[in-house]
């Protein structure tokens, strides 16, 4: 199947600001999702509220458009109930991980087969440019007028610790690898987080004075290394990409098929 | 029948909703009557004062709780000097010798009998007084029959305890015999 | 073969109202004072194949049976004020995107945390405006555990028939009180099964565009049909749109759907109203007190009636003007500062006669507590 088929065509063009990101994790999931070979009619796609979550309305899949930070949580209930489908949960940093940071780490405790994807701008881009829990320290927001004092969280620790059992981070400039890494978090069978570090030129860029999307594009190749590279060791102040975790451990909808055979006692 | 209230008082652990909810259901389920269980309890799940109310009617019952028992049951001395007060003039009044030190005389039959006392030294498993208290109060009211108790038991207790249960319940109705007037 | 009887708390007869109905999918978070439906479904749900989660918090509860109910799933979760509170932005969405599915509601004293173990209906307001903006909504209740049963098949039939989260709105009275429940054989209550469509693979599906008849066949995700869904304002393919002409389509058939059928909505008991001088209004385990007192004051031959209301949103007016029409006087007995006392005013011909009988202090309320304020209203003083 082409590319475009994929795609709900009448929706374009799209309503993200020329520079943006978004399109480019578009285009590496729907990339991904033919490599795989996957049914349109298979896939759910479950996102929140915010720039990144309007990426549900461009794909021709089973889609829900929900609510703020809430996605994972629709998305646990959808799975349990068809296990048979794949779902993708693409979501915004603050999304994800400020006012939906508790769904995020219960989806990741369970290893419920769910694919999330963190598009980490760190900022609210919808809202028009206030600091999110992955801004970091030292970051010029519409709410942070003398900058930011909170600390980020790293996602990738984070979905360690709270156990998911696939987390990979890529970024906007390496479309290649960001699709690859897609690929590989759907076809994980357990919780899989896919942090993409992506580019907001129009509100972080032009707050931050970083230039635009060419510059913050290049700005991520010369910030980031692959994972475990000797770049890594002799600069630290470098971000890995790269798969950082991929465990096989028991996913929660296969658990819960083998609870029924207990509690049905054989019966069904 | 006579429409009956029954409190049962005491301290959470004790089984005393346990025992309101096994003499509730023995009504309705094996003697065709009317009966409503409700409780009230604090944030404890162990100690604590603990109540729980029973009507038992063959009419229907609607407002649910017990103002005025005519059968107040309590198993500590916290319940009976919270309780003692509301029971209905003519009721029954049955409390542990061991636990409870009556004060005051009420308007009602008295009766105060060593059922904790004889549960642990006949059985020696405190964890059936209150089967112990529902066979006693059996025999002074003939509220239900024992049998109906029993078939209750049964589907409530595994079968390793239904024995200790039997003996308990048969224990408490020897008490309640000898207190009979 | 006899009927099973069962000797159960309020809580499992909405349990077994609610599997008799078809519930496969529960999603909830404990709270007291319902807690027990959680319990005993932890149970049930796995030994018939069907689905039980636990989730994180209220809000995930809501939004995962949200999410299962779009699979074609029958889904339920319950939980008492402080998660309800919680629950009311994907209340909203649920409304929004018309989204079959029974929340429940057993209340308890608040605000905030209250008194968890004691009894209110505090709540009855919130289940009506709680969450934001113009909607509609169902809200039922029932007073023992008869009626628990086959309310809470009708909270299933009406979601299904509605494409609408619906209501039931307990007490702790009622949840946690024991007595009989009489379980009806299979297809002695009627059941609603989910309408679908019956448009084809490769045909055009509009899963928001109302038949004739008003209602909307739906799709199960994982279907033929892909569409979209969201809590924006939509289109009849379900996606956003901001065109003044479908914004207020979709805000008059969300509220019409619902408000222009209070009438077939409106379940509701009738005690001795034919010669009632005095009409009580009573719903949930505040019908309770109403009714025995009704029982005791007709023995001694005062006329004395008790309407009592399962339905109480939309707001079933028209029933209640009609019966009290003949009133001298109309007494709304609820255990919150008059609740729905506004809408009883509303709906009658003389608000002036209009009375509360409530408690506010945690206490269920009493038949002594109504009759006194029977007397006062009489002039005779308590």
């Amino acid at each position: 199947m082409a590319v475009k088929d994929y795609l709900r065509e009448r929706f374009f063009p799209h309503l993200w600001c020329p520079g943006c990101g978004h399109g480019e994790v578009l285009g590496g999931l729907i990339r991904a999702i033919e490599r795989l070979g996957l049914r349109k009619n298979d896939i759910v796609m479950v996102s929140g509220i915010g720039c990144s979550s309007r990426i549900v309305g461009y794909v021709d899949f089973h889609t829900m458009h929900t609510i703020h930070g809430r996605a994972l949580a629709f998305a646990t209930g959808v799975k349990l109930a068809r296990p048979e489908l794949t779902l993708i949960v693409p979501m915004g940093d603050g999304d994800a991980l400020a006012i939906g940071g508790n769904h995020f780490i219960h989806a990741a405790r369970r290893n419920i087969d769910l694919t999330a994807i963190v598009m980490n701008n760190r900022i609210y881009g919808m809202t028009g440019g206030q600091f999110s829990p992955l801004s970091g320290v030292n970051v010029s927001a519409t709410t942070a007028p003398f900058r930011t004092i909170d600390k980020s969280f790293d996602i990738v620790e984070l979905s360690r610790a709270a156990g998911a059992t696939f987390v990979a981070r890529s970024t906007t400039y390496h479309a290649q690898h960001l699709s690859e890494v897609i690929e590989k978090a759907i076809r994980h069978k357990g919780f899989s987080v896919v942090e993409v570090l992506t580019q907001c030129p129009t509100y972080f860029g032009r707050k931050n004075r970083i230039g635009d999307a060419p510059e913050m594009v290049k700005w991520l190749k010369d910030h980031t290394t692959p994972v475990g590279s000797k770049a890594k060791q002799e600069n630290p102040a470098l971000i890995e990409r790269g798969v950082f975790v991929d465990l096989e451990a028991p996913e929660y909808c296969e658990e819960y098929g083998r609870l029924v055979e207990r509690a049905m006692g054989g019966r069904r | 029948m006579e429409r009956c209230r029954l409190v049962f008082s005491g301290s959470g652990g004790q089984g005393v909703i346990t025992a309101a909810i096994i003499l509730a259901e023995a009504a309705v389920l094996h003697e065709g009557l009317n009966a409503v269980q409700s409780q009230s309890y604090g944030a404890e799940a162990r100690g604590g004062a603990t109540r729980s109310d029973v009507i038992i009617a063959d009419t229907p019952i609607y407002y649910p709780k017990v103002l005025q028992p005519n059968v107040l049951v309590c198993l500590t001395q916290e319940a009976y000097n919270k309780f003692s007060g509301i029971i209905r003039p003519g009721g029954l009044l049955l409390t542990d010798s061991r636990y409870v030190k009556t004060q005051r005389k009420v308007d009602a039959l008295q009766r105060e009998l060593p059922m904790y006392r004889s549960v642990l030294e006949t059985i020696g498993k405190p964890i059936v007084f209150n089967i112990c208290m529902l066979g006693a109060l059996l025999s002074l009211t003939d509220l239900v029959r024992p049998e109906s108790i029993l078939k209750v038991l049964e589907s409530r207790v595994p079968a390793d305890f239904l024995e200790m249960n039997r003996k308990a319940l048969e224990l408490g109705m020897r008490l309640g015999e000898s207190a009979r007037v | 073969m006899g009927k099973t009887v069962r000797f159960v708390q309020g809580n499992e007869a909405c349990v077994e109202g609610a599997l008799y109905a078809g519930l496969n999918f529960y999603a909830g978070y404990p709270i007291t004072p319902s807690t027990e439906i959680a319990e005993l479904l932890s149970l049930k749900l796995p030994q018939r194949g069907g689905k039980f989660i636990q989730m994180e918090d209220e809000i995930a509860s809501l939004c995962a049976i949200i999410g299962a109910s779009l699979t074609g799933c029958k889904v339920m979760t319950a939980t008492s004020g402080p998660g309800f509170s919680l629950m009311q932005e994907a209340l909203g969405y649920a409304v929004m995107a018309e989204i079959p599915c029974v929340i429940v509601d057993v209340q308890r004293g608040g605000p905030s945390t209250g008194i968890p173990t004691h009894v209110s209906q505090g709540d009855v307001n919130q289940a009506r405006w709680g969450t934001h903006g113009d909607h509609a909504i169902i809200t039922l209740t029932a007073s023992n555990h008869q009626d628990v049963f086959a309310i809470t098949v009708e909270a299933f039939n009406l979601s299904e028939t509605y494409r609408t989260p619906v209501i039931l709105l307990f007490d702790e009275v009622v949840a946690h009180m024991r007595e009989k429940l009489v379980l009806p054989e299979p297809g002695e209550l009627h059941t609603v099964e989910r309408l679908k469509t019956a448009v084809k693979e490769g045909v055009d599906y509009h899963p928001y565009l109302p038949r004739e008849d008003g209602r909307l066949p739906m799709s199960d995700f994982g279907g033929v049909h892909r569409y979209n869904v969201t809590g924006l304002v939509h289109d009849m393919w379900g996606f956003p749109s901001t065109e003044p002409r479908v914004v207020h389509g979709l805000l008059r058939h969300l509220v019409d759907k619902i408000e222009n059928r209070a009438h077939e909505l409106a379940r509701f008991k009738e005690f001795h109203l034919d010669d009632a001088d005095i009409v009580l209004i009573a719903y949930g385990s505040s019908a309770r007190s109403a009714l025995h007192l009704v029982e005791e004051r007709r023995r001694r031959g005062e006329r004395l009636g008790l309407l009592e209301l399962q339905t109480l949103w939309p707001f079933p007016a028209d029933v209640v003007r009609t019966r009290c029409s003949r009133a001298r006087a109309v007494v709304v007995v609820e255990m919150n500062m008059g609740q729905l006392l506004p809408s009883v005013k509303l709906a009658v011909e003389r608000p002036d006669r209009v009375f509360l009988a409530n408690r506010i202090d945690g206490v269920f309320i009493t038949p002594a507590d109504i009759h006194n304020i029977l007397r006062i209203i009489q002039g005779k003083g308590v």
